[in-house]
C-alpha cells in the first residue's frame, strides 16, 4: 500500500492535523487526534517535510487524553469510507480505498481517498463536503469534538447559541415591572385614603362643637371647652415637634 | 437663604446640578439593570460571540475585539462611531430606563418616609455582597497578585500632579459634597443633633468602604489578569507545538520560558517567524479600566470565569443597582426638597404628585441618553456638569457660612446643637484650609481643561487599529454645550444675588416714596 501511496501523483490532498494552523486566532487546545494527511505530496507546503514517507508500524503515542493505535486508524478509515459512501456516486467506497500517510507522533497525518479502480484520488472538495455532512458522527465515534478532532481546511459548522423563543430578560423585566407598578398603586391609594381621612377628621370635630351649647370661654386664643370635650386626648395648647420641622 | 439672601443662588445652583446629575446617573442604573436582567441565564449572553450569517465563523466585530466588548458596545448600546451621529432610540434601553425610574419613584414617593425604609435594604445589601465577593475573590487563583498590585505604590505615577488632582476630586465627589443631599437629609434630624459626630462618621465610613470595596475588586481583577496571562501563554505554547510538531501538552506553562529560550538559541529564525505574543502579568494588571469599562467589561469578563457565573453576575449587578439607587435617593431628595420648600406647587397638591412629576420630567429628559450616541453624551455630562460647579458651590458654602454668617455665630449654633463649641482643628480648617484647597483644585481643574482640547474615544469598527478606541475631538457645537453645562448652574449664584440686590433697592425706593408721599399731601392741602 505504501508503494501505491508513492505512485499516486497527488494533486488533491486533504490535510488533517491535530493542531490549529499557525496564524489562526483560535486559542483552543488541541488534544490529540489524529488527523490525516494525504500520501505524501512533494507539493505539500507544510513544515513537515522532514517526516519520512516510509511508514513505521504505527504505535500511536500514548498521550494522556487519547490513545491512538492501528485499530483507531482502522476506525478512522472506516468513518471516512462511510462518509464517502453517503455521497451519491460513491457508494462503492471501501476501507481499503482510504490511505493514510505521514503519521506523526502527536497524531497528525494526511489522508486521501482513491476511487475503486485505485488509479486516482478523489478531489479534495468532494471529500471535504462529505466529511462536513457527517462530522458529528465522526466526532462521536472517537468521543471527541470539533476542537479536539480538527480537520484543517474543513471549517466546522458552529452550533448556533440557544435562542429561547422569548428572551429571558423580557420575562424577568415583566415580573419586576409588574411588582413595582402594583406596589406604587398601593402606596398611592393608601396616600389618598389617608388624605381623605384627614379631611373628614376636622369636619367631624366642627359638628360636635356646634352641638355643644355651653358657652365657650376663650383664653389665649384657644377655646377651653374643646380641651374638656376631647377628654385629654389631644392637647391643643402644646405645639408638636412635627410642626416645627420640615413635614414628612 | 437663612444665611444671606444674596447666596440663595447657591441653593438654586445645587438644584440644577442635582437635576443634571440624576439624569445621567439613572442612565447608568439603566445599563446595570439591563445587565442584571440578562444575568439570569446560562451561559451568560456576553460569554460567546454570535455567529455570522454563514454560521461558519463569528461576527467580525466580535472576533476582532472580544465577546464582552461586543455585548457592551453593540448589543447593549448599539453605539455609533461619532457623537454627531445620533442614531435611533434603543428600545430595550428605553424600557429599562422606564423601569429604573419606576423603581426610583416607588422609593421616593413619599419622600423620607418611603426612602427611609428602602435605604435599609439598599445600604446594607451592597455590604453583604461585597463581603461575599471578598471571600470568593480571596480564594481565587491570582488574587494575591492583584492585592500586591493594589498596595504597592508606584513612585513614578505618584510624582504626576494630575494623579493628586484626580484623587482630590474623587474624594470630593465620593462624599457627595455640595450636592445639597446632606443638607436635605439633615433637615429631617431633630435640632439638637450631634452633627460633628455625623460628619466624622460619614467621612470615616466612606473611606473604609472604599478600601473594603477596592480589596474585593482587585482580588477579582488579579484573578482575571492571571487568567488572561495563562491563556496568552497557552496560545504561544500552541503555536510552538504546531510549528515544531511537538507532542501535544509536552510544554506546560512553567516550562514555557525555558523551552522558548532553548528554541531561540537553536533555531532563532523560526522562533522569530512565529510572532509570539509577549505575555507579562503586569501588562494584564495594568489593563484594568475605570468607570463603565470596569463594571461592564472587565468585571463582567472576570465573572464569566468563576464557576457558577450567572449567580455571581446576578449578585454583582444587583449590588451595583442598589448602590446606584441609594445615590439616586440623595440626588432626588436634593431636587424635590428645594422644590417643596420653595412652594412651587399649590398647597393642596399631595407630595406623591410632585415626586411623580419630577420623575416624569427626568425620565423624558433622560431619553436622549438611550440614543445610539447616548454613551458619549453621558461621558460629557459626567465630566462637565458636576465637577466645576460643585467645587464652586462648596467654596461659596464654606465662605458664606464662615465669613458672611460669621464664625462666631456659627460656633454658637453648633454649641447649642451639640453641647460644646467646635475645637481649633475645625475652626482652622473652616477658615483657611478648606477655602484654599477648594480654590487650588478649582484653578487646577480649569487650567487642565483649558490646556488640552477636549476629545473623546469612539468605538469605530472601521478604525485601522480596532479594537483600540479612536480618539476624536469634539465638534464645535458639542464644545459649546460642554461650556454651558459647566457654567450655567454656577451662573445662578451671581444671577440670584443680582435679583436680590435689585429687589432690595426697589423696596428701599418704595419705602422712601411712602415716607415722602404724605408729607407732600400735607403740604398740598395747605
Amino acid at each position: 500500500m505504501l508503494a501505491s501511496c508513492m505512485e499516486f501523483t497527488v494533486t488533491h490532498q486533504i490535510l488533517w492535523r491535530s493542531s490549529v494552523p499557525i496564524g489562526a486566532r483560535k486559542k483552543t487546545r488541541a488534544h490529540v487526534i489524529a488527523p490525516g494527511k494525504s500520501p505524501c505530496s512533494d507539493s505539500a507546503a507544510t513544515m513537515r517535510q522532514n517526516n519520512s514517507i516510509t511508514q513505521e508500524t504505527q504505535e500511536g503515542p500514548r498521550l494522556r487524553k487519547y490513545a491512538w493505535d492501528t485499530n483507531e486508524e482502522y476506525l478512522f478509515k472506516a468513518m471516512v469510507a462511510f462518509s464517502m459512501r453517503k455521497v451519491p456516486n460513491r457508494e462503492t467506497t471501501e476501507i481499503s480505498h482510504v490511505l493514510l500517510c505521514n503519521v506523526t507522533q502527536r497524531v497528525s497525518f494526511w489522508f486521501v481517498v482513491t476511487d475503486p479502480s485505485k488509479t486516482h484520488t478523489l478531489p479534495a472538495v468532494e471529500i471535504q463536503s462529505a466529511i462536513r455532512m457527517n462530522r458529528n458522527r465522526i466526532n462521536n465515534a472517537f468521543f471527541l469534538n470539533d476542537q479536539t478532532l480538527e480537520f484543517l481546511r474543513i471549517p466546522s459548522t458552529l452550533a448556533p447559541p440557544t435562542d429561547p423563543p422569548v428572551p429571558i430578560w423580557i420575562i424577568i423585566f415583566g415580573v419586576i415591572f409588574c411588582i413595582v407598578i402594583v406596589a406604587t398603586m398601593l402606596l398611592i391609594l393608601s396616600g389618598i385614603q389617608q388624605h381623605r381621612r384627614k379631611n373628614e377628621g376636622p369636619s367631624e370635630m366642627e359638628d360636635t362643637e356646634d352641638k355643644c351649647e355651653n358657652t365657650i370661654t376663650v383664653e389665649n386664643g384657644i377655646p377651653c371647652d374643646p380641651l374638656d370635650m376631647k377628654g385629654g386626648h389631644i392637647n391643643d395648647a402644646f405645639m408638636t415637634e412635627d410642626e416645627r420641622l420640615t413635614p414628612l | 437663604m437663612a444665611i444671606s439672601p444674596y447666596l440663595g443662588g447657591v441653593g438654586l445652583g445645587c438644584l440644577i446640578v442635582s437635576f443634571l446629575v440624576s439624569l445621567y446617573y439613572n442612565t447608568i442604573l439603566t445599563w446595570v439593570l439591563w445587565y442584571l436582567l440578562n444575568s439570569f441565564q446560562h451561559p451568560l449572553p456576553w460569554s460567546a460571540c454570535p455567529l455570522d450569517l454563514n454560521r461558519t465563523g463569528l461576527v467580525e466585530e466580535c472576533w476582532d475585539s472580544s465577546a464582552v466588548s461586543y455585548f457592551w458596545y453593540r448589543q447593549t448600546l448599539n453605539i455609533t462611531a461619532d457623537i454627531s451621529d445620533s442614531g435611533s432610540v434603543q428600545w430595550q434601553l428605553l424600557v429599562c430606563l422606564a423601569a429604573s425610574w419606576a423603581v426610583l419613584y416607588l422609593c421616593v414617593i413619599r419622600g423620607i418616609e418611603t426612602t427611609g425604609k428602602a435605604i435599609y435594604f439598599t445600604a446594607l445589601f451592597p455590604y453583604l455582597v461585597l463581603t461575599i465577593f471578598l471571600i470568593r475573590g480571596l480564594t481565587l487563583p491570582g488574587a494575591t497578585e492583584g492585592l500586591v498590585y493594589l498596595f504597592t505604590p508606584d513612585m513614578q505615577v505618584l510624582r504626576n500632579p494630575r494623579v493628586w488632582l484626580d484623587a482630590a476630586t474623587q474624594i470630593f465627589f465620593s462624599l457627595s459634597l455640595a450636592f445639597g443631599g446632606h443638607i436635605a437629609f439633615a433637615s429631617y434630624n431633630p435640632p439638637r443633633n450631634n452633627c460633628e459626630r455625623d460628619a466624622v462618621a460619614i467621612a470615616l465610613v466612606n473611606s473604609m468602604t472604599s478600601l473594603y470595596a477596592s480589596i474585593a475588586v482587585f482580588s477579582v481583577l488579579g484573578f482575571k489578569a492571571a487568567n488572561d496571562h495563562g491563556r496568552c501563554l497557552d496560545g504561544n505554547i500552541l503555536r510552538l507545538i504546531n510549528a515544531f510538531d511537538l507532542p501535544d501538552q509536552s510544554i506546560s506553562r512553567d516550562d514555557y520560558a525555558a523551552v522558548l529560550a532553548r528554541l531561540n538559541t537553536s533555531r532563532p529564525e523560526w522562533a522569530a517567524g512565529l510572532h509570539l505574543d509577549t505575555c507579562r502579568l503586569e501588562d494584564f494588571l495594568e489593563k484594568s479600566a475605570a468607570g463603565t469599562g470596569l463594571a461592564f467589561i472587565v468585571f463582567a469578563e472576570a465573572v464569566l470565569h468563576m464557576p457558577g457565573a450567572p449567580g455571581w453576575a446576578v449578585l454583582f449587578f444587583g449590588m451595583l443597582f442598589t448602590l446606584g439607587l441609594s445615590s439616586m435617593f440623595g440626588n432626588m431628595e436634593s431636587v424635590i426638597t428645594p422644590l417643596l420648600d420653595l412652594g412651587v406647587m399649590p398647597r393642596g397638591v399631595p407630595k406623591e404628585l410632585l415626586t411623580g412629576l419630577a420623575c416624569l420630567v427626568c425620565f423624558v429628559s433622560a431619553t436622549c441618553f438611550t440614543l445610539q450616541s447616548g454613551s458619549y453624551w453621558l461621558e460629557i455630562f459626567d465630566h462637565y456638569a458636576a465637577s466645576l460647579n460643585l467645587i464652586l458651590f462648596a467654596f461659596f458654602e464654606v465662605v458664606g457660612v464662615i465669613y458672611v454668617y460669621g464664625m462666631k455665630r456659627f460656633c454658637d449654633d453648633i454649641a447649642w446643637m451639640t453641647g460644646r463649641r467646635p475645637g481649633l482643628y475645625w475652626q482652622v480648617t473652616w477658615k483657611v484650609v478648606s477655602p484654599l484647597l477648594l480654590l487650588t483644585i478649582f484653578v487646577a481643574y480649569i487650567s487642565l481643561l483649558a490646556s488640552t482640547p477636549p476629545s473623546y474615544k469612539a468605538w469605530n469598527p472601521q478604525y485601522e487599529q480596532f479594537p483600540s478606541r479612536q480618539e476624536k475631538p469634539y465638534p464645535g457645537w458639542v464644545q459649546a454645550i460642554c461650556v454651558l453645562l459647566s457654567f450655567l448652574p454656577a451662573l445662578s449664584v451671581p444671577a440670584v444675588a443680582l435679583v436680590q440686590l435689585l429687589a432690595r433697592r426697589r423696596r428701599k425706593q418704595q419705602d422712601v416714596q411712602q415716607d415722602v408721599g404724605p408729607k407732600l399731601q400735607d403740604g398740598g392741602v395747605c
